[in-house]
């Protein structure tokens, strides 16, 4: 499992201008960015996703180049083979939790039924006792549980990658604490690399992977952090 | 005069191909409208919002000449055989035209309002773009595709000027209530024109009532 990421793209919003140029390269299962919030963190993510198209460089993911400029290789979003976890989630309003689990599973202009329900959702909702909410509407459900539809319908389609977007800004503290262990050893039970963004310390230590620091769109180099296990 | 199911069908008829019509037109147009970056956005959607201020003789006017059998279009349409002055079908295109402004408006803002990132979201978990608009953008849009659809049915019901422009007064083939009514009108006969008036009246409410039970309530139940 390997990531390899080169990356500049210019963005332009009103008068205000960003320049992004992001390099790094990993083969740890857990990869962290870290930096303040306007770092670049996101749109990075969203660069490796295929939502942000770069203006140069590369995107590589076991090997399978997903965007190169040079070569003039832009995989769409959906033959990339990347998870996605949105920082608020951005689960489907109007499903329900079985059905934006089962989402990615049809891909017609059609919706999952609301009843119908297949093996592989079901072995999600299970897993992530998801149950007695399946039939709910995510505006019915509690933040916790938002964090584990928005996880099962990103793992659903079993990606190589799967890209976390602050997963545990929008939770209260402790429930922070308890998600955190609970994403890894969901980690520990599947064949999965992970890269997760944040802006707090706190996630750094506790996701204990490999950390690359962004400032102002750049890759801090020093020396990667070293953080304890914590117990 | 015709029994009164005669302009009533009609009129029907010709509010539903125009409603019809424009929750395909309107909506596709009001889509591309939402999503499209360029200062010429407004500068066309101004257009686009004329026949809400031109006076329907206007607009009937202009649809004269522009598809009237001397007319550049109505020339090559006649070729085809096909006429669409004093025919319902004419009807159905100044219903249509009078109407637009209201389904796209209405659509453009429900588009607007859907969040970009439940479209990114269906993108990375899949979908390609018609994909994504038929499973995300629209079921999230159609509460205000709805209403804008609602208002344009009872606008096409009452259509009159450009209606009368290009379709005439035919009783049995173009005169629908609002122009039976005028008619009637005209005839001194108040009698029949009270009871098209109340025909009218009633088909409009229960059109109300009607889209009102329609719209999808499980978007109103979730919706903080």
């Amino acid at each position: 499992m390997s990531v390899d990421v080169s990356i500049r793209k210019v963005l332009r919003s009103g008068d205000r201008h960003f320049e992004l140029d992001v390099t790094f390269a990993s083969s740890h299962r857990r990869i962290v960015l870290f930096g303040h919030s306007g770092a670049g963190k996101s749109q990075t993510l969203r660069a490796m996703a295929g939502l942000l198209t770069p203006d140069a460089g590369h995107v590589r993911v076991d090997g399978a180049t997903l965007f190169d400029a040079s070569a003039g290789v832009n995989l769409p979003p959906r033959e990339r083979g990347v998870g996605y976890v949105f920082q608020d989630y951005a689960l489907f309003p109007h499903l329900t939790v079985a059905q934006n689990i089962g989402f990615a599973l049809e891909r017609g202009w059609l919706n999952p039924r609301r009843r119908a329900r297949g093996e592989r959702v079901r072995r999600w909702i299970d897993m992530f006792e998801l149950g007695p909410v399946a039939e709910s509407h995510p505006s019915r459900i509690s933040g916790g549980q938002r964090q584990r539809v928005a996880l099962a319908r990103a793992l659903v389609a079993e990606p190589r990658l799967v890209l976390l977007d602050e997963p545990f800004a929008a939770l209260d503290p402790a429930l922070r604490a308890r998600m955190r262990s609970e994403l890894r050893a969901l980690q520990a039970r599947l064949d999965l690399q992970m890269l997760v963004i944040t802006h707090d310390p706190a996630d750094v230590e506790a996701l204990d992977g490999h950390t690359i620091e962004l400032r102002d769109g750049r890759v801090v180099t020093a020396p990667p952090i070293r953080l304890q296990e914590p117990l | 005069m015709d029994p009164l199911w005669v302009p009533l069908a009609l009129t029907l008829k010709v509010a539903l191909w125009a409603t019809a019509i424009n929750l395909v037109l309107g909506v596709a147009v009001a889509f591309g409208l939402s999503r499209w970056r360029s200062h010429m956005r407004e500068v066309v959607d101004s257009v686009l919002t004329l026949p809400l201020v031109l006076p329907p003789t206007v607009l009937g006017y202009y649809l004269l000449v522009l598809l009237g059998r001397r007319g550049t279009f109505g020339a090559w349409l006649d070729r085809l055989g096909i006429e669409l002055v004093f025919t319902w079908q004419g009807a159905v295109i100044a219903s249509t035209l009078v109407a637009f402004p209201l389904v796209q408006k209405a659509a453009r803002a429900a588009f607007e309002a859907v969040d970009p990132q439940l479209e990114d979201a269906a993108r990375v978990l899949g979908l390609g773009r018609a994909a994504t608009f038929f499973r995300v953008s629209l079921p999230l849009a159609s509460r205000g595709i709805t209403a804008g659809a609602l208002l344009a049915f009872a606008r096409a019901m009452g259509e009159f000027g450009a209606t009368l422009m290009i379709a005439g007064n035919l009783p049995g083939r173009t005169q629908t209530l609002s122009v039976a009514i005028y008619a009637a009108v005209q005839a001194g006969d108040d009698r029949s024109a009270g009871v098209i008036v109340a025909v009218t009246s009633i088909v409009c409410v229960v059109a109300l009532l009607l889209a009102g039970w329609l719209a999808p309530d499980h978007l109103r139940k979730t919706r903080p």
